[in-house]
């Protein structure tokens, strides 16, 4: 062994050296991405949870408590409350129609399912002003009716939709596609109902992925600001969802309230994130498909 | 598949239930959410007639609101597609204290609202913030001008490129890496020939992820920009202000202008990705 020692433990670490960066190189990438991650991500984060506290306990609580805050958090959880499930039946629907059947222009309806992603949010406000306003198309008839839309809590319902359309069945698809339907098939021949075929064998087997689906569909559903902001009309106490009610606090000069709600939403991100990494741990293969498109 | 003598099927046969009704909810709700509501915004535009549209679309206003957002969305991309690579690069290959909470972290401005990143980050980029204040000595405001709107589509599209490109990356074979090196190629040389060819569809389509996301956003840069007309406004700020003033005509047709350069973009970049595919493989 000593003999043939010498060049066996060269090759190694010449091939090392050649296949990898040097020392210094590497060093200086890990500290490139630090910085930019420090000036991008760390530094903002950090500072929404100095500023909320930058005026003591009392203040923050107070911020957090006022009835129009209390107001704002109620409505973005009723918003979320409502958005959320419509996106989880329609995600499904279109998954389950997407993965498990071959037809034609099947990809043309991908891609539409995937467009609010590509257009502004403050243009998905749009649309739905242009329908359901007072000089909208819609408005005169809504208005014969005493039904509001816009400036109204629907309005940032409908809005919300739209700007989170795409993400439960983004995550469903690639996961439901390569499933397969061997196990569905396989139920059906023995006997199962589809319903009971869907809620126990679909259902199940696409639970972590729906979840991861859920997750970033919910985070975004109450975190939305320019697409409600436009239908909203930002009346106090009855239209302000809390990204709104950040904006209102932070033009009044009141950064340390304004900071204070904005702190709440940061720790739902938090929490957003800490739940994702660990469902990407833990059920990494099931939900890999999606993260691979 | 589909041969001159199979007849034409909209859909193949298959034993599981539930084609029609799974398909009518989803066009029913696409259509009720997205399809109608954009279509009514296209109809809105061009009622307003030729010589209004062209008032507004040429509208020295309009023009800088535009530029400014494709602009901005662009060299923010391309700040992302930059650093983006290289995070994604000491994700993948290299070993440190606190990787994965950083892997974690990357992913913060999809879920941090864009409203809670506007006035974070108008708060440390301005003159008196902790970064801002760096700065401020050598007379470079960042806040409040369309460097900050630099700022704040960065922080947005910064998941794009990692996310994309990091697969790419993990999947990638290093025999060829190792072929390259014993070949007598250099380190820079092999990372430029032979793994960078390899990343680049994923790292075009973190790109343009990044871009049409950026070029949109609203929330986090109406904080940090100042919003002053023709310097730092950007254009879903300009319909805004459009649709304050009730001019939903000239609100639509800026929405318009909007959608249809950027799916135009999109749809070229597709059409250059899809052309590349061809002529190298799959790749």
């Amino acid at each position: 062994m000593s003999d043939t020692a010498p060049p066996f433990v060269a090759a190694p670490v010449r091939r090392k050296s050649a296949h990898g960066e040097s020392l210094g190189v590497r060093i200086a990438l890990i500290a490139v991405s630090l910085a930019f991650l420090l000036l991008f991500l760390a530094l903002p984060l950090a500072s929404v949870f100095v500023e909320a506290s930058a005026k003591g306990w009392e203040a923050y609580r107070a911020a957090i408590t006022e009835p129009d805050a209390q107001a704002a958090i109620r409505l973005t959880l009723l918003v979320a409350a409502i958005a959320v499930p419509f996106n989880i039946v329609v995600g499904v629907a279109a998954a389950w129609a997407i993965a498990k059947f071959e037809f034609r222009g099947k990809n043309l309806l991908i891609s539409l399912i995937d467009l609010p992603f590509s257009v502004s949010p403050v243009i998905a406000g749009l649309v739905f002003v242009l329908l359901f306003g007072a000089q909208g198309y819609f408005g005169p008839w809504l208005q014969a009716h005493d039904i509001k839309i816009v400036f109204a809590v629907p309005g940032l319902i409908l809005a919300t939709i739209f700007v989170t359309f795409p993400f439960v069945a983004r995550e469903l698809i690639p996961h439901m596609q390569s499933l397969g339907t061997a196990d569905e098939e396989a139920a059906l021949t023995l006997g199962a109902s589809p319903w009971r075929v869907f809620f126990r064998v679909t259902l199940p087997n696409v639970k972590w992925s729906l979840f991861y689906g859920v997750l970033l569909c919910n985070a975004r559903a109450m975190g939305e600001f320019g697409a409600v902001a436009v239908v909203s009309g930002k009346i106090r106490g009855l239209t302000n969802t809390m990204p709104l009610h950040i904006e209102i606090l932070y033009n009044e000069y009141m950064g340390a309230a304004a900071f204070a709600v904005a702190s709440l939403l940061a720790g739902l991100a938090l929490v957003t994130l800490a739940l994702k990494t660990f469902l990407e741990w833990r059920f990494g293969d099931e939900i890999a498909a999606s993260r691979r498109h | 598949m589909t041969t001159a003598a199979t007849p034409f099927r909209w859909r193949e046969p298959s034993i599981l239930p539930g084609f029609g009704l799974a398909l009518g909810t989803t066009l029913t709700a696409l259509s009720l959410i997205v399809l109608i509501p954009l279509a009514a915004l296209f109809i809105k535009a061009a009622s307003a007639g030729p010589a209004d549209i062209w008032a507004v679309a040429t509208s020295p206003r309009t023009i800088a609101a535009l530029r400014l957002s494709f602009m901005g969305a662009l060299i923010a991309a391309l700040v992302n597609a930059v650093f983006g690579l290289i995070l994604a690069w000491v994700l993948v290959r290299y070993e440190f204290p606190g990787r994965r909470l950083i892997d974690a972290a990357v992913d913060l401005p999809f879920a941090l609202p864009t409203a809670v990143a506007g006035i974070s980050l108008a708060a440390i980029y301005a003159p008196n913030g902790i970064v801002g204040s760096l700065f401020a000595p050598f007379g470079i405001k960042i806040a409040y001008t369309p460097l900050g709107v630099m700022v704040a589509l960065i922080f947005i599209g910064l998941p794009f490129v990692v996310r994309t490109v990091q697969p790419v990356l993990e999947e990638l074979q290093s025999d060829v890496e190792e072929a390259a090196a014993l070949l007598g190629a250099s380190r820079a040389r092999t990372i430029f020939r032979v793994v960078l060819p390899q990343v680049a569809p994923a790292l075009l389509t973190g790109f343009v992820l990044a871009f049409a996301r950026a070029v949109g956003e609203y929330g986090s840069v109406i904080f940090i920009a100042g919003n002053v007309p023709m310097v730092s406004e950007i254009a879903p700020l300009l319909i805004v202000i459009r649709l304050e003033q009730f001019d939903y005509a000239g609100a639509a047709v800026v929405a318009t202008m909007m959608l249809i350069i950027s799916f135009a973009l999109i749809l070229s970049v597709n059409l250059i990705q899809a052309h590349a595919r061809r002529r190298l493989g799959d790749v």
